[in-house]
């Protein structure tokens, strides 16, 4: 054996030591990284689902006329205005005798929600010959009787330590050994706009925030980045100042900070152009420059993949230069567009910082109902929510981020599955 | 009008061998034709029954078997796609390096099998060098890339004895004259022939027995090749050779034997000389010829 | 009419021009022999030429006449104020223009407000409609004369084509050119702002004070109104997150790398690459809501645990969390780089009897170095300039210290504190955050730039 050999064997055993650390550091990296990923999920998901359900009492409310100030034949305006709050007070305190105490007057009215006396105006609104009549309505629990009823109060901490205390045990186990206590699933999440009273927000006013965003910067930002991509891609002169200008600039935007964009938007568009503030619009036009270089770069790349022998061969049989890009060549391009498109807007769908410069932080109850209303994206809600005290608006907090995880998973399966569909080798 | 009909029978040929297997194909290449086995002799390299195959059922080499002798230079030739590269690559087990590579069959230097549970394929590539087709010194001084190998395998013990080694593989590389004042500028500054001679140091540096060298001189121009073939002629001495190479003059101007390859199939291999003048089969005959490849 | 009638209306014409534009070439078309005409383009071209016509001088008009009316009538409006107003300070003269418009956009309280201001808002709303009126008629006049321009120029020696082509393309550059437009935008918004103030505030004062709190501002004509305005403890707090995040995101982000691109099996890839893919698709919302939420409590009680006192909005749950979304974006940008490093490279080495170990050490991380710079220090500016995490996990509390169990606050930070207050817009404080916003803008560039650079560089030498 030759020296060589015997001086490499020497090493060997260290070697392959180092070699199986080095690749043991590796693994342990993707599954840290990984690990974070389903903690992360974990966590928000344990948050948030206890959200989708609301905690239920059932009142048995009488709805005689005396008690809400009406007739039958009130006009819908006097009906509106009747004192439903007597009545969800009267049948409380039916429920629950013998109340005295100003503290635990105040405690028992709190039982509901504030929600409680609405429910029973849209009620009667709607049919105004309840009255007169006694109803069981099932009505919102207060948060934090929902709290309670979700495992998030432990009953046998000291009295002064929990937010419950035990008079208002004893009327919930009352309550529940009556069947008055039940759990259902909380629409109300999805069909209201924000509240300060977490068992009546919800975030329908915030979708419909990012939807009319997304609208503006998909209709803007799509257009334009084709348009963009098509020009560089295919018309562009090479070696010329111009172009190589755009090109650093497009490449140096898509790393600029978002909330930079933010200020952007608020100087230029806000104070300059004296567009309304917290409106869609501005959000959209802020996202749409924020998305422009996501989505000229993929479809620059998009168009790249495309093979010259297509654009030859249309120009062989006379089409022109415009004609050749238009009609052969952006449609073979198009998928990976579309896919790189639908990544920008789902980056645009969770930005949140350049939104809070234009003043899309506002709180918002009522949905919005065009680009130039105020109103406030999902986002955004979710950063109001996450700074609210209430245990009940971390749940929801949690709730909305899975809602918003889950249109931003289904935009990039889409993405991928178009990718997957569409793929071509040429 | 006489050759282009002869050519059309070849790719004709080779044409059903692809599409009916290999059944239709031993009619036309019935084993290795000439001298692949080195009777008697002690071999450093034993093939036999190799077959590689890529992701799956591609088979890139069919059942090759041969003997290379020690301190030779073997060429291996044959059009683009044969699988002379392939096979080269399965003596220092680099096809382990490819996905999805699978590598059959009994190889063994000295004896000792290299596919062996027992044996390492970093010992097994000290010992079997390899020269590439294209310079790829590492992005390192000069003198870095010499003492790459050594210092990975701790064939120095210290500072001087590593100088010495590169000194030593540099001057049998014959670049040192060249080099000398600027051992410490970037490996990648040198010029192409430079850069593969470099290469070359640094596999010597090891002091391998074997070297394989994949068409060293296809990225060189001919006076870098002259450099380097005469290189080869010189390192024979002390190592034993095996070159893949696109050119048939260098097949024959620095080979001992020559192994003809077509297909993946091993289709005849013999002494240069007799290779090249006397060609025993049709398809090598073809090759040499220049109807193909 | 409104904004949205007049751009309806414009598409109505736009339909109307591209037909009568078609026939009308398809009427002067005389057929010659083998089925041609004479005709220069096909009929649908002489369409689009009208159509271009039509559109292209209205809408110009259109968008400019909106973008300017704004500002122009509200300096007409600021001109017929009463003498008394005009002299006093811009700060204040805006305050009143702002509370004029403020009435002009709830006339409910046109009723109580003061008379001054109730003409004045009045006035405004008179001249905003007379405007709307010029706008649209102008607009729609243009529009018409544009089909008629249009309709002469459709003659069969017309080169439609070449001209619709030619309009096409321009609107092409014109597409192009908003990333400039952007970047001209952000940077003399910035700075025009940042100006302003660096005329109250002295720029040394900024750049080299060590000490923050523009809350101090509470009227303007207190005493030391200004606040203090040093940046310092901004910068520290801001480089102390992004040193943690960055000490979390490198070694993960590279070593992730490294495992999928050289050692890791297909199945093992094509599963992991998404799973990181989805870690950097989630909003920076989220990681800052698991930040103030989960990582921070935990980190405080951990610390607490080890008898450490442990801010609750500590700059290590910040850093923690932003390292963590900051993994999957150098993890996909090392991995482009090792994926450039040339095969035969790694050919050279596993030849010369190396370990993939000491293959990838010593010879494709040195290969692909500038590269991994280059991500390196784009990973940095997504430190410097993520926001979302730091607003709700680090403090306002700016603190000089690089405790990462303390509590700092960061340049973003303050800006979205400083502009999401009820205050006037051209106060020092808000405009503290354009100053603010123009030092981050400044640093992000450079770090995009040089990566940028380094890379383009690193992948020419490989190509």
């Amino acid at each position: 054996m030759s020296t060589t050999t015997e001086k490499v064997k020497a090493t060997l055993g260290k070697r392959y030591a180092k070699e199986k650390r080095f690749r043991f550091y590796g693994l342990a990296s993707i599954a840290l990284s990984l690990l974070f990923l389903v903690i992360l999920l974990t966590d928000i998901v344990g948050k948030g689902l206890p959200a989708f359900s609301s905690t239920y009492i059932k009142l048995d409310v009488q709805l005689d006329a005396p008690t809400l100030g009406v007739s039958t034949d009130a006009t819908p305006e006097q009906l509106r205005m009747a004192n439903y709050n007597t009545a969800v007070l009267n049948s409380l305190n039916t429920l629950l005798p013998g109340v005295t105490d100003r503290k635990e007057k105040k405690a028992l009215k709190g039982l509901v929600s504030g929600d409680a006396q609405y429910e029973l105006q849209r009620m009667v609104m709607d049919d105004p010959q309840l009255i007169g009549t006694t109803q069981s309505v099932w009505v919102l629990a207060d948060d934090d009787i929902d709290v309670y009823y979700k495992g998030n109060i432990d009953r046998t901490l000291p009295e002064g330590d929990r937010r419950i205390k035990d008079f208002q045990l004893v009327w919930l186990d009352k309550l529940e050994a009556e069947g008055r206590i039940d759990s259902k699933f909380n629409t109300t999440f999805f069909t209201r706009g924000d509240s300060r009273e977490p068992e009546e927000a919800g975030i329908l006013s915030a979708l419909v925030g990012s939807f009319y965003t997304l609208l503006v910067t998909l209709s803007l930002s799509f257009p334009i980045g084709v348009a963009a991509a098509l020009y560089l891609e295919e018309f562009a002169p090479k070696n010329n100042f111009w172009v190589d200008l755009i090109e650093v600039n497009i490449n140096n935007l898509a790393a600029v900070p978002s909330i930079v964009f933010g200020l952007l938007g608020l100087a230029v568009f806000i104070q300059l152009f004296g567009l309304p503030r917290s409106a869609p619009l501005i959000g959209g036009l802020v996202l749409t420059l924020m998305t422009l270089p996501t989505i000229i770069i993929a479809s620059r790349a998009a168009l790249r993949s495309v093979p010259p022998s297509i654009r030859e061969g249309a120009l062989g049989i006379g089409a022109s230069k415009t004609q050749t890009v238009f009609q052969n060549v952006l449609p073979l391009a198009m998928p990976g567009i579309l896919t790189g498109t639908i990544i920008g807007m789902a980056h645009a769908l969770g930005e949140t910082a350049p939104l809070l410069m234009i003043g899309m932080i506002a709180f918002i109850m009522d949905v919005p109902d065009s680009v130039t209303s105020p109103s406030t994206v999902l986002p955004v809600q979710i950063y109001l929510w996450a700074d609210s005290p209430e245990r009940a608006f971390t749940e929801r907090t949690s709730a909305a981020i899975m809602v918003l995880l889950t249109f931003l998973v289904s935009m990039n399966l889409i993405a991928v599955i178009l990718r997957k569909r569409f793929e071509r080798r040429w | 009008m006489m050759e282009a009909t002869l050519d059309m029978t070849t790719v004709a040929k080779v044409n059903t061998a692809t599409s009916g297997g290999r059944e239709e194909f031993s009619h036309t290449i019935s084993g290795t034709i000439g001298k692949p086995y080195l009777d008697g002799k002690d071999a450093k390299f034993f093939c036999r029954d190799v077959n590689v195959f890529y992701s799956g059922d591609k088979q890139a080499i069919f059942d090759v078997n041969m003997d290379i002798g020690r301190n030779e230079v073997i060429a291996m030739i044959g059009p683009s796609g044969c699988g002379k590269s392939t096979f080269l690559r399965c003596m220092n087990r680099m096809n382990d390096t490819i996905e999805g590579c699978r590598v059959t069959g009994d190889i063994r230097l000295d004896g000792e099998d290299i596919h062996d549970k027992e044996q390492d394929p970093v010992l097994l590539r000290a010992r079997v060098g390899m020269v590439f087709q294209k310079p790829n010194p590492f992005p390192k001084s000069i003198y870095d890339n010499v003492a790459y190998g050594p210092r990975l395998h701790g064939l120095a013990a210290n500072r001087a004895e590593l100088d010495d080694i590169v000194e030593q593989s540099l001057t049998k590389a014959g670049l040192f004259k060249e080099v000398k004042d600027r051992l410490q500028s970037p490996g990648t500054g040198l010029s192409g022939g430079q850069q593969q001679r470099l290469c070359i140091a640094r596999t010597i540096a090891v002091s391998p027995e074997v070297i394989l060298m994949d068409e060293p001189t296809s990225a060189l121009d001919p006076i870098a090749t002259a450099t380097i073939e005469e290189l080869i002629d010189e390192l024979r001495a002390s190592f034993t050779i095996c070159i893949v190479t696109h050119s048939m003059q260098q097949a024959a101007r620095i080979s001992q034997r020559t192994a003809y390859f077509h297909m993946g199939y091993l289709v005849e291999l013999n002494d240069t000389k007799t290779v090249f003048t006397n060609p025993q089969h049709q398809l090598t005959e073809n090759y040499i010829t220049g109807r193909f490849g | 009419m409104s904004t949205l009638g007049i751009l309806l209306t414009l598409i109505v014409l736009a339909a109307f021009s591209y037909y009568i534009g078609r026939k009308r070439s398809l009427a002067l078309a005389t057929p010659m022999q083998r089925g041609g005409n004479n005709l220069h383009s096909l009929p649908s071209y002489y369409g689009y030429l009208v159509v271009a016509w039509a559109i292209i001088p209205a809408l110009l008009v259109f968008v400019l006449w909106s973008t300017l009316e704004k500002p122009l009538l509200t300096s007409s409006m600021m001109s017929h104020i009463p003498a008394e107003y005009q002299d006093k300070s811009a700060d204040e003269r805006s305050l009143i223009s702002n509370r004029i418009l403020n009435l002009v956009h709830n006339p409910e309280r046109l009723a109580t407000a003061d008379p001054l201001f109730k003409a004045a808002a009045e006035d405004y709303q008179q001249m905003q409609s007379l405007s709307n009126i010029i706008k649209t008629l102008l607009v729609l006049a243009l529009a018409i004369a544009g089909t008629f321009i249009g309709l002469r120029h459709v003659k069969p020696k017309t080169r439609a084509r070449n001209q619709v082509e030619r309009v096409v393309q321009i609107i092409m550059i014109g597409c192009a050119s908003i990333a400039i437009l952007t970047t001209l935008g952000i940077v003399f918004s910035v700075l025009f702002e940042s100006f302003r103030f660096f005329g109250q505030v002295p720029a040394t004062d900024f750049l080299f004070g060590t000490h923050w709190s523009p809350q101090t501002a509470l009227r303007a004509d207190q005493a030391g109104s200004s606040g203090s305005f040093g940046a310092i403890p901004l910068f520290v707090g801001t480089l102390l997150i992004s040193a943690i995040a960055l000490l979390i995101a490198v070694p993960l982000g590279l070593m992730s790398a490294i495992y999928l691109s050289e050692y890791a099996s297909p199945t093992l890839r094509a599963y992991a690459k998404p799973a990181m893919e989805i870690l950097a698709g989630i909003p920076t919302v989220v990681y800052g809501f698991f930040a103030a939420l989960t990582v921070a409590p935990l980190i405080r009680s951990m610390g607490e645990s080890f008898g450490l006192s442990v801010a609750s909005e500590s700059a290590l749950a910040a850093g923690l969390v932003m390292g963590i979304m900051i993994i999957p974006f150098m993890s996909s940008l090392s991995d482009d780089v090792i994926n450039a490093v040339p095969q035969a490279m790694r050919d050279g080495s596993y030849g010369m009897g190396a370990t993939k170990s000491e293959t990838i050490k010593q010879v494709i991380i040195p290969a692909a170095l500038p590269g991994i710079v280059g991500a390196f220090l784009l990973a940095a500016s997504r430190a410097i300039g993520e926001t979302m995490i730091v607003v709700m996990a680090a403090g306002l509390a700016a603190n000089m210290t690089i405790n990462p169990l303390e509590a700092v606050t960061t340049v973003t930070v303050q800006i979205v504190t400083l502009l999401t207050g009820d205050q006037e817009f051209d106060s020092a404080k808000t405009l503290a955050a354009f100053a603010l916003g123009l030092s981050l803008f400044v640093v992000t560039l450079i770090l995009n730039v040089v990566a940028l650079h380094i890379v383009r560089k690193y992948r020419e030498q490989y190509d």
